[in-house]
């Protein structure tokens, strides 16, 4: 065998290899469409989305699942008002303010806390958190939205940081030597040239965070309570699309109308996290280009 | 196998060369001889080096690269379908501007090159490596260390360890692209000592900036401006008595 | 001929007025880093805390006992041992591939492009998303049953894109001059790359595989019902046996089983096994990553 053809083979495997990732995607978008579009066939689209009763296992079921994207919709937006002034600022603490030293040991202790697996969160938060939650506001139960969202937000903090840090670093040091040049405290610099420089990179990083905590499952599944009920209050139990997968696939039949309706959830799931992605990744892609464009 | 001085051992032909749009090189026509060292100089970004690397067909890695015209060495044109640029490159060895050894041990640095090329037996690979570094004049600097990091040398002596690498394979043609212009005037020296020695046995190009080096090592000479072969000759005649206004204007300094 | 005044441009109490803002700006910050990490820090001492008092050596090596009342967690802790390695086992050849072909081989074009975009949206894909997959594709259309085969694939998926990233980052940090150095010597692109580039990126590779390992060990979704299991009266036997987990472990014992009192205990011995685990590991990761950075010549 000529050693052009080796090449030729090897070249090919490895585009194989590289289109993998693809054929999982896909993979996954098959599965969740064929599992899930048959629940359409028992509920209409409307009644699915914006149905207000999930009664999976009544003998007349019904499958709305419009509080469960309420449920993840709020607890999100509850973990981002968290997560994203605290991580915002601490990312301009290690990328601006922090010598060099304390840069370089923060940096790998961000990414070490973006890796306690969420099932630590749930156990911290619902042996913690909840029942300081319930004494705190005189509650029945602290397995509510507030806290499924606070354990949320610091589980996102670190991701925030971390991409938000990578963000600000990445903006020439020029622009900050240009600022302080004409006599522009720090602080000025700071909030003035380098964030709104940064700033798609940091939507970048809220995003990604929101894309991962409406994507968590298991902290929300153990701290939210599961209350299938659309209530407008922090204070009361929610229940999130993630954790009402988690809890009752398990208990399904396959093919039954109760499976096709949980796969129909994940493919809600799927979209918006998809869309998020596909947000994120424009942006920082934008972004990435502007910064690499004059070298 | 040495003698006739004069033959040509490679015939550049009607050379052009795209950079995309960027027409880089122009109509380039001049031969190499055999067993001496031709230099090609020029100011900054004239397309010395990317003269010097058509020669072993570097260019191929660069996607943007169009290369045309004839560049013929034992009576085929290298860019012949049925040339493999690998095989070329064993035969046409290439030390680059900046050090650039291998992440890996002195030893390693020259048996790769060997293995790659089918040298399988150690004691083989041994010969030629103690072979190669006595011919670059590192041998007596690095034979207690061999298997050491390449990067523990100096810059002059990786710089020697390429041109070892390189001779181990046992090229026919060297091509050096500014081969000093990272290194001290001492490792300078070492190294062109080292050319004018090499000479004997290879046929040796040359790039470089420097016009004293030139005229130091070189037996041909040419001078290459924005793309086109502007004057090419004898070194002594190109320095003593160009014949170009733009030659003259050069190496009196006038410009670059 | 007149002078011209000098425009008195900052007045000392403009200037002031700025410091102030700025310490107050400082200060703010200051007070969110440090409440980040409060928050953080306070969740790892917790479960320190509390799981330090029940692992022992017994905790370690035995068997659950009492209907997870009592004894230890050592099927779990095997479990997760196997379903993590697993993971790698399939995800490693296949994302430095990958890797290699994005970073070495790939033009800009469109195909690239999706691949790339694809592999982007992989890693944002739900935990539970990659569980329902498993479940219908491993569990299900392969016939493979929930087992430590079933978890091992369905957790390799959703690691190839972090396996993927973190090798192309290490290949990417190879600089040119070694591959032309190499075609130099008359080396083929594949040559170069098995010869150099991959033994000069080998620290960054291992980096990403140990993190993949910590992210696969982590996870509890994606196994929920491709191979965990709450009770197993022995250790699996084989790759089609369903195993005890860790992550899934500490969640079955917060939500199932009929003596909470007696069960948080080992919740919480069991989290800190896991975390001490997955920060274990993420800490060699980084540790390797940052001495090849300062052992680096290049």
């Amino acid at each position: 065998m000529s050693r052009r053809t080796r090449e030729m083979i090897v070249k090919t495997i490895l585009l194989f290899a590289a289109m993998s990732s693809l054929v999982f995607l896909g993979g996954i978008v098959v599965v969740l469409f064929t599992q899930g579009l048959p629940i359409l066939n028992v509920v209409g689209i409307k009644d699915f989305l914006f149905g207000t009763n999930w009664y999976p296992t009544h003998d007349i079921p019904e499958f709305g699942i419009l509080p469960m994207i309420y449920g993840s919709l709020l607890i999100t937006a509850g973990a981002l008002f968290f997560a994203a002034p605290l991580g915002i600022l601490s990312a301009l603490f290690i990328a601006e303010i922090a010598p060099f030293w304390l840069k370089e040991t923060m940096k790998p202790i961000v990414e070490l806390l973006a890796g306690i697996p969420s099932v630590v969160y749930g156990l911290f938060g619902a042996l913690i958190v909840a029942p300081f939650v319930q004494k705190l506001f005189n509650l029945p139960t602290g397995l509510t939205a507030f806290s499924a969202a606070l354990i949320l937000g610091i589980m996102v903090l670190p991701t925030v940081t971390s991409i938000g840090e990578d963000a600000l670093t990445s903006i020439p040091k020029e622009y900050r030597e240009a600022a302080l040049a004409v006599g522009a405290t720090k602080w000025e610099t700071m909030t003035k040239i380098t964030l709104p420089a940064a700033a798609s990179g940091i939507s970048t990083a809220l995003i990604l965070g929101i894309g991962r905590a409406i994507g968590e499952t298991m902290a929300v599944l153990m701290v939210a309570g599961g209350s299938p009920r659309i209530v407008f209050s922090f204070l009361k139990p929610a229940r999130a699309m993630t954790s009402t997968i988690a809890a009752e696939m398990a208990e399904t039949v396959m093919g039954s109308e109760h499976y096709f309706a949980l796969f129909g959830i994940a493919i809600v799931l799927f979209v918006m996290t998809l869309g998020f992605n596909l947000i994120a990744d424009n942006i920082s892609h934008r972004f990435h280009r502007r910064f690499t464009a004059t070298k | 196998m040495v003698e006739i001085k004069n033959d040509n051992r490679i015939l550049i032909e009607k050379l052009n060369v795209h950079f995309g749009n960027n027409h880089v090189l122009i109509d380039i026509d001049f031969p190499i001889k055999a067993n001496s060292i031709t230099a090609i100089i020029g100011p900054s970004g004239c397309g010395k080096s990317t003269l010097i690397r058509c020669l072993d067909r570097m260019n191929d890695i660069i996607p943007s690269a169009c290369v045309a015209g004839k560049i013929i060495l034992d009576n085929i044109d290298i860019h012949d379908p049925s040339y493999e640029p690998y095989d070329l490159r064993k035969k046409v060895g290439m030390v680059f501007q900046k050090p650039n050894p291998f992440p890996k041990s002195i030893y390693e640095n020259l048996a790769f090159g060997l293995r790659i090329h089918g040298i399988r037996k150690k004691e083989a690979i041994e010969k030629r490596v103690v072979e190669a570094l006595n011919a670059a004049a590192l041998w007596d600097e690095v034979k207690d260390r061999l298997h050491e990091s390449a990067f523990s040398l100096s810059g002059g002596q990786q710089q020697r360890l390429c041109i070892a690498r390189t001779l181990a394979i046992e090229p026919e043609v060297i091509l050096f692209d500014e081969p000093c212009s990272a290194l001290d005037p001492i490792s300078t020296g070492k190294i062109e000592d080292l050319m004018v020695r090499l000479k004997e046995k290879y046929t040796i190009v040359i790039v470089t900036h420097n016009m004293q080096q030139a005229a130091r090592i070189s037996d041909y000479t040419g001078f290459l401006y924005l793309g086109r072969l502007i004057e090419y000759d004898e070194t002594k005649k190109l320095f003593t008595a160009p014949r170009e206004k733009l030659t003259e204007n050069y190496i009196t300094g006038r410009f670059g | 001929m007149e002078m011209t005044q000098p425009i008195q441009l900052s007045p000392k109490s403009l200037s002031n007025r700025r410091k102030l803002i700025q310490r107050i700006g400082f200060s703010i910050i200051f007070l969110s880093l440090i409440i980040s990490i409060f928050f953080l820090f306070v969740i790892v001492i917790f479960v320190a805390i509390r799981g330090a008092g029940v692992i022992d050596w017994e905790f370690l090596t035995a068997m659950p006992r009492k209907s997870m009342t009592e004894g230890g967690i050592l099927p779990a802790i095997l479990g997760t041992f196997y379903l993590s390695i697993g993971a790698v086992f399939f995800a490693l050849p296949l994302g430095i591939l990958a890797a290699i072909y994005l970073n070495e081989y790939a033009g800009e074009n469109l195909l690239v492009r999706i691949i790339k975009m694809g592999i982007n949206n992989l890693a944002g894909v739900p935990s539970i998303v990659f569980g329902l997959f498993g479940l219908a594709i491993f569990v299900k259309f392969f016939g493979f049953g929930v087992s430590i085969l079933s978890g091992a694939l369905t957790l390799a998926t959703m690691i190839l894109p972090v396996i993927i990233s973190t090798t192309v980052e290490a290949l990417k940090s190879i600089p040119d001059s070694f591959r032309e150095a190499g075609y130099g010597v008359g080396a083929t692109k594949w040559q170069i790359i098995r010869g150099i580039i991959l033994p000069a990126a080998l620290p960054g590779i291992l980096t990403g595989t140990i993190l993949g390992i910590g992210r696969a060990a982590g996870e509890t979704a994606p196994i929920l019902f491709t191979a965990a299991t709450f009770f197993s009266r022995r250790l699996p036997g084989s790759v089609m046996d369903e195993v005890l987990a860790l992550p899934y472990h500490i969640y079955a014992l917060m939500t199932e089983g009929t003596h909470p009192d007696a069960q948080v205990p080992i919740a919480y011995g069991t989290a800190l096994v896991l975390l001490i685990l997955v920060l274990g590991l993420d800490l060699i990761a980084i540790v390797i990553r940052t001495r090849s950075r300062k052992k680096k010549l290049w």
